[in-house]
């Protein structure tokens, strides 16, 4: 069970006044707050122990670089990756998945070749795509969804062939909260010898995630989806692949020997992670796992079903409110509009009551244009956000009805 | 009256409200009320980049000053538009150009001002300035 009186006192932000009411905080899909734990330790970290990592002989930089690869191997054992080696920390992600469409991109996709994605996918995982497939001449294929934004899985078999290289698909959609099913996906594509990269940037905080239980072989995430700090990401990759992947940047730290005609580099993760990497972001990412751990993934989960559950009865009780992605399996995620009011209208008034949510189309045009519509309100929610919350929500959406009837 | 009296006008009249609810309720009002725009004008050409909602806007010449109308899909966004349009309507090219807009930081709407609020009023005032622009190097052709 979870404790949500003492979790909330956990989160400074949760806890002040917007507008001059009581903050209700629902738009945890664009980023989450971080809880007591997390901010203070940082803070701590640069009072006493901040020196760069992977280069001093000195007291510090050793305890700093230890605090890094303890990070490294926290995530190794949160998401159950074999090694921990096949855990390398990025920006975020966009970066995971840029890097990924670079190095993958360079070794293995040649003119005619195929790339697939699902016409859900997050603008981070379409556009990095697009620009592979210019760049190599390649041909991006889409896998469709329904009217309930659930995958036509169906339609997957065809789509891959003898060119195809890849496929990368959303673990949870971002804007209709749509969780796929990426075991059978990955399944498939095994069968045909086709990789899958799964984005696990909406499904990290809200489910357990194991990575060899899935066969992913790539799966990426950030930080502060995560109630970790910005500008930390994670790209897992199975070890075969990321061996034989080139480095994306070149630079410092991930170099073996430096000539002036030719350079050798590291093996992974260290090949990937140029320059100074974000170790203090590590270092928070391997904090808020913590937190979560202790709160216990599965508790997490349930919960967030819970309040997914009374929000969308609670919601849909409401005259002309309509609900974009009524997948069968969902994570606490509503993408709704009222009938006639414009989302920014919406999300203008709930603001002024102290209510945050996100609209317009949540980087994905392509989920808008094929509801034909310019965006929605969403409102996500995370394991801090309580029944009271959904109340005031639902208080706030007929305040909104009120005013624009 | 000046670009300033009518600003200031404005001003007053949002003074007598208290609540920020009676403040929307007057803004959707002013968008309910804006004069339809002309629909050829309701095109991607009109149409205002960097918008969450969408903001098209056309500037006609009438003996030497300028006549916008305007239109948007949400009613907010259609009423702060309103407010502009009673601003800068019927000014000279050059007024426009050189109008300082200080009543939307006056009447407590400055959050719609900043970028990332992307409702496009700093777009939509960047946009009749470059109206002004273009009509006073016409005049001055």
């Amino acid at each position: 069970m979870i404790n949500l009186e003492k979790i909330k006192k956990d989160f400074p932000v949760l806890n002040q006044k917007v507008n001059g009411k009581e903050y209700v905080y629902l738009d945890n899909g664009a980023t989450t707050q971080k809880p007591i734990q997390v901010i203070d330790a940082v803070a701590d970290f640069y009072k006493n122990t901040n020196s760069n990592i992977h280069r001093g002989v000195h007291h510090l930089s050793n305890l700093s670089t230890k605090i890094y690869e303890d990070a490294r191997a926290k995530v190794q054992k949160f998401i159950n990756a074999e090694k921990e080696s096949e855990i390398i920390f990025t920006k975020g992600t966009t970066d995971s998945i840029n890097l990924v469409a670079f190095s993958f991109g360079e070794k293995y996709v040649s003119q005619g070749d195929e790339i697939i994605v699902s016409a859900m996918e997050h603008h981070s995982n379409l556009v990095p795509w697009q620009m592979l497939c210019e760049r190599k001449k390649a041909r991006l294929r889409i896998l469709p969804f329904d009217k309930k934004g659930e995958l036509e899985l169906d339609k997957l078999a065809d789509l891959i062939n003898k060119k195809t290289k890849l496929i990368a698909v959303t673990h949870v959609s971002n804007s209709l909260g749509t969780v796929n099913p990426v075991k059978e996906i990955i399944k498939t594509a095994h069968e045909k010898n086709v990789p899958v990269l799964i984005d696990g940037a909406q499904s990290i905080q809200h489910q357990k995630i194991d990575v060899q239980d899935l066969d992913c072989d790539f799966f990426v995430f950030s930080g502060h989806k995560i109630y970790a700090e910005t500008g930390i990401g994670v790209l897992y990759g199975k070890e075969k692949f990321l061996n034989e992947m080139p480095p994306y940047q070149g630079g410092g730290d991930m170099v073996d020997h430096v000539t002036l005609k030719k350079t050798t580099f590291l093996d992974a993760p260290f090949k990937f992670e140029a320059g100074t990497v974000n170790y203090v972001g590590a270092y928070s990412l391997g904090l808020a796992i913590d937190y979560v751990n202790a709160v216990g993934i599965e508790n997490i989960a349930k919960h967030e079903q819970d309040l997914l559950q009374y929000a969308t009865e609670k919601l849909l009780q409401i005259e002309g409110l309509t609900i974009y992605g009524n997948a069968k399996h969902k994570t606490a995620t509503i993408s709704f509009l009222l009938k006639n009011i414009h989302h920014y209208d919406t999300g203008m008034i709930l603001d002024k009551m102290g209510i945050a949510v996100r609209t317009g189309s949540h980087c994905t045009q392509t989920v808008m244009d094929f509801f034909e519509i310019s965006g929605t309100v969403r409102a996500s929610f995370a394991f801090y956000n309580t029944f009271a919350d959904v109340d005031r929500l639902a208080e706030g959406i007929l305040k909104v009805k009120q005013m624009f009837e | 009256m000046t670009i300033e009296e009518v600003q200031n006008e404005i001003i007053e009249e949002f003074s007598m409200f208290d609540e920020w609810m009676d403040k929307y309720e007057y803004l959707i009002e002013l968008g309910r009320d804006l004069p339809q725009i002309d629909p050829k004008f309701k095109t991607n050409e009109y149409l205002i980049n960097g918008c969450q909602s969408k903001v098209w806007l056309n500037a006609e010449l009438k003996e030497d000053k300028i006549y916008f109308s305007a239109d948007s899909d949400a009613i907010i966004t259609k009423g702060i538009v309103a407010l502009l349009i009673r601003v800068m309507n019927g000014r000279t090219p050059k007024e426009i150009m050189n109008a300082d807009l200080f009543f939307i930081d006056k009447i407590g709407l400055t959050d719609n001002l900043s970028p990332t609020r992307s409702n496009g009023l700093l777009a939509m005032v960047k946009q009749m300035k470059m109206y002004g622009m273009a009509f006073n190097a016409k005049l001055n052709s």
